[in-house]
């Protein structure tokens, strides 16, 4: 066991996969000689030569689809978008292509890549440096969609998804990189040094895409959380003195419907939180669900909390975080209710 | 004071429109035999110029002249025909089936057959197409079989693709065909990555990368051109031009440019323009960029000038944006008819074997379609299990989807 940052968790599932298959190829802007702009990927390229781990052209589309084209030809590429805000050049290679591929050819070629992003606010990166746009993946059929929340899950996902036969969105919240923000900017954050899902093995392990984990159990509400919200649901339950069950997702789709319903069926009271703006996030979907197989176990309406409508800004940026504060009103709310 | 003056905008416009002469006035066409052939070594900068002339072979006696001819025996040569007149017949069979109602949907190539036909005898096995909607000639010239192709059109029991797919949005890896998407340009640069690919892992196979006039103006076609200069990869980046988009007429993508090969050169890309109605210089030209490929010099882009003598589709009526008779007046003539001249003025073909071998070919698909429909068509016969239709999504079928297909009763 090794003490880890999320990055370097991050790093070593990429290093322990190219360590493994030959076939595993890292690319993407500013990623080869200097490592990325978050250092995820340093080292790689002194390590395992600049044919395996290069730097590419300022072309997300490019370097979704040349990607897709190494895949088809047996390569397992695991490829870095530098903010999950510049994915969007290449979100017609994703959607159209990488999604599909299996599914229009009946299984004569197949996708097996991993897309790598930073994704969320709070380290005052603006509106085109803070979105989370998970939602604009989980929509889309043929894609598995991941959102850590600390080094060892990040390290065995990151693992799981490039071995997974199909393409997988990996979502990496930025504000994770370091220690387990819990929203509490005005204070430091603890490093993972100090916690214990710092602590990851340094070998080959994997942790089960679509396998929900349960951070805190609990009677009285189940909080639904992935990436950075879920530290923020722990810090909002402790300081509310409210017994929340917390559910790490971990993994939205597929999504792990059975372990929320059972705790909401256990609890009778749900609060949903993302970073994501609210109207057709990922909490809709959440919602819905719950009311679909719980309904006759609710004792209160659900809430959700989440990103306002709005770009995300820069100044104001912790009014528009969903932080303990606003999370523990949700768990009031639902407590009263 | 100056007075400054008021702006206008520009949006070009084609030579004539429904009603008017056709007029080609503006296409310049080197003499056959007249482009130099330049060792596939050469510095792209000094063959700029081949950017903007036309490479052909066959000239209007139907001789094969200059330094591209004479790359191809009598036999291949015969083929070649045979290939081109099969693609050009299933093309008329599944026009017509469509017509019928047997399928939703069909593209031909008429006119364009030399391009895919000739293109894919440069290649090797292993080689891996990128293709767009009008390349079946890729398929035909490997003899990939034509009940397959109909199978996939008609959607029917048999079909490979279980009814998932639009009509003629083949795949078949083992011939080298990646699957068809039907977006426009996103398989442009996802064959330059399996080139890249290739080379990552020293192998000796090579990619071509497929696109027509009016979709170079796709971000990805520059994508694609970034990729392959910057890493010199593998791969054969191939321009469709049969001069119209649907309705568009190619300069609205070309804008100032003089030509889509020219869009080459600014990449570093050595650029070739080739008369796509040629089979011999298709083939010389291809073969070029892939001796070119196999030898790591990188990629090379080449513009076909062809002419898309039918509709876009199914879908499409050209008398409404072009002279009906534009195709007439093409002045790089008909593919077929150029090799099948060249054939017998070679000595080895005559009118009379050609109409045998007409009729021949034509019941060869007949036969194919009678297989073909004996598993169904779109709407009558055997059809693909609904089952298929929540299958494939993923490698496993997750749950959500497994409760959806519950939910359905399947």
């Amino acid at each position: 066991m090794a003490r880890m940052t999320m990055i370097e968790a991050v790093r070593s599932a990429m290093d322990v996969s190219m360590g493994r298959d030959d076939n595993v190829v890292v690319f993407g802007e500013d990623v080869g000689y200097f490592g990325g702009v978050f250092r995820a990927t340093q080292g790689l390229q002194a390590k395992y030569g600049k044919t395996r781990c290069f730097d590419a052209p300022i072309n997300e589309s490019g370097i979704l689809g040349t990607a897709i084209g190494m895949a088809a030809y047996g390569l397992k590429p695991c490829v870095e978008i530098q903010f999950a805000d510049y994915m969007y050049p290449a979100y017609d290679q994703i959607t159209q292509e990488a999604a599909r591929i299996r599914y229009r050819s009946n299984g004569d070629f197949t996708c097996p890549i991993v897309v790598r992003m930073p994704t969320g606010g709070g380290i005052f990166g603006g509106q085109t440096h803070s979105q989370s746009p998970e939602a604009l993946f989980t929509h889309v059929c043929g894609l598995k969609v991941i959102v850590p929340s600390n080094p060892y899950d990040a390290k065995g996902l990151l693992i799981a998804a490039i071995e997974d036969p199909d393409p997988v969105m990996f979502l990496e919240p930025k504000r994770l990189y370091n220690g387990p923000f819990d929203g509490h900017h005005e204070k430091p954050v603890t490093p993972w040094s100090k916690h214990d899902l710092g602590e990851v093995p340094e070998g080959h392990y994997t942790i089960p895409i679509g396998k929900a984990e349960i951070r805190r159990p609990g009677d009285a509400v189940t909080v639904v959380a992935y990436g950075t919200m879920v530290h923020v649901a722990l810090a909002a339950a402790e300081e509310t003195g409210i017994d929340a069950e917390v559910i790490d997702l971990r993994s939205l789709l597929p999504l792990d419907l059975d372990t929320i319903v059972q705790s909401v069926k256990k609890t009778g009271r749900c609060v949903v939180v993302h970073e994501a703006t609210l109207t057709s996030g990922f909490g809709g979907e959440v919602v819905s669900l719950v009311q679909e197989h719980c309904f006759y176990h609710l004792e209160a309406p659900m809430v959700r909390v989440t990103g306002w409508d709005t770009p995300y800004p820069h100044a104001q940026e912790w009014d528009y975080f969903p932080g303990p504060a606003r999370v523990g009103r949700a768990l009031k709310e639902v407590m009263e209710g | 004071m100056n007075e400054v003056p008021h702006l206008s905008l520009h949006v070009p416009e084609p030579a004539v429109r429904p009603g008017g002469q056709p007029d080609f006035s503006t296409v310049k066409i080197a003499k056959a035999g007249a482009v130099p052939r330049p060792a596939v070594d050469v510095a792209p900068e000094d063959i700029r110029d081949l950017a903007y002339s036309i490479i052909r072979v066959l000239n209007r006696d139907g001789e094969a002249v200059g330094p591209w001819a004479g790359l191809l025996s009598d036999e291949e040569l015969l083929t070649g025909l045979r290939n081109m007149m099969k693609l050009r017949a299933f093309d008329a069979r599944m026009l017509m089936a469509q017509r019928q109602g047997k399928t939703s949907f069909y593209m031909q190539h008429l006119g364009e057959e030399a391009v895919s036909s000739a293109f894919r005898k440069a290649l090797n096995k292993g080689d891996m197409n990128f293709p767009t909607y009008r390349q079946a000639g890729l398929l035909i010239a490997d003899d990939y079989p034509m009940v397959e192709m109909m199978n996939q059109i008609y959607s029917n029991e048999a079909d490979p693709l279980r009814g998932r797919q639009l009509p003629i949005m083949y795949s078949s890896k083992e011939h080298g065909f990646f699957t068809i998407s039907g977006n426009l340009a996103t398989q442009y640069v996802q064959a330059v990555g399996w080139a890249m690919a290739s080379a990552i892992k020293n192998d000796t196979k090579i990619a071509a990368a497929w696109i027509g006039d009016g979709s170079t103006a796709e971000s990805d076609f520059h994508s694609a051109l970034v990729f392959a200069s910057t890493y010199k990869a593998p791969v054969i980046l191939n321009i469709v031009n049969n001069q119209w988009a649907i309705s568009t007429f190619q300069g609205i993508a070309r804008g100032g440019s003089g030509t889509f090969a020219a869009r080459g050169l600014g990449f570093g890309i050595p650029a070739l323009r080739v008369d796509g109605n040629d089979y011999l210089a298709v083939y010389a030209v291809a073969k070029w960029a892939a001796d070119r490929a196999r030898q790591n010099l990188g990629p090379t882009l080449i513009e076909y000038v062809t002419y898309r003598v039918g509709a876009h589709s199914t879908s499409d009526d050209p008398s409404a944006y072009r002279p009906k008779t534009e195709s007439e007046a093409w002045p790089l003539g008909d593919p077929v008819l150029r090799l099948k001249k060249h054939l017998i003025v070679r000595g080895v073909w005559s009118e009379e074997r050609h109409v045998q071998a007409e009729a021949e070919i034509l019941d060869e698909v007949i036969q194919a379609q009678k297989q073909a429909e004996s598993h169904g068509t779109l709407h009558a016969g055997g059809k693909p299990s609904v089952r298929d239709l929540f299958e494939g999504v993923y490698a496993d079928m997750p749950a959500h989807i497994r409760r959806q297909r519950q939910k359905a009763g399947f």
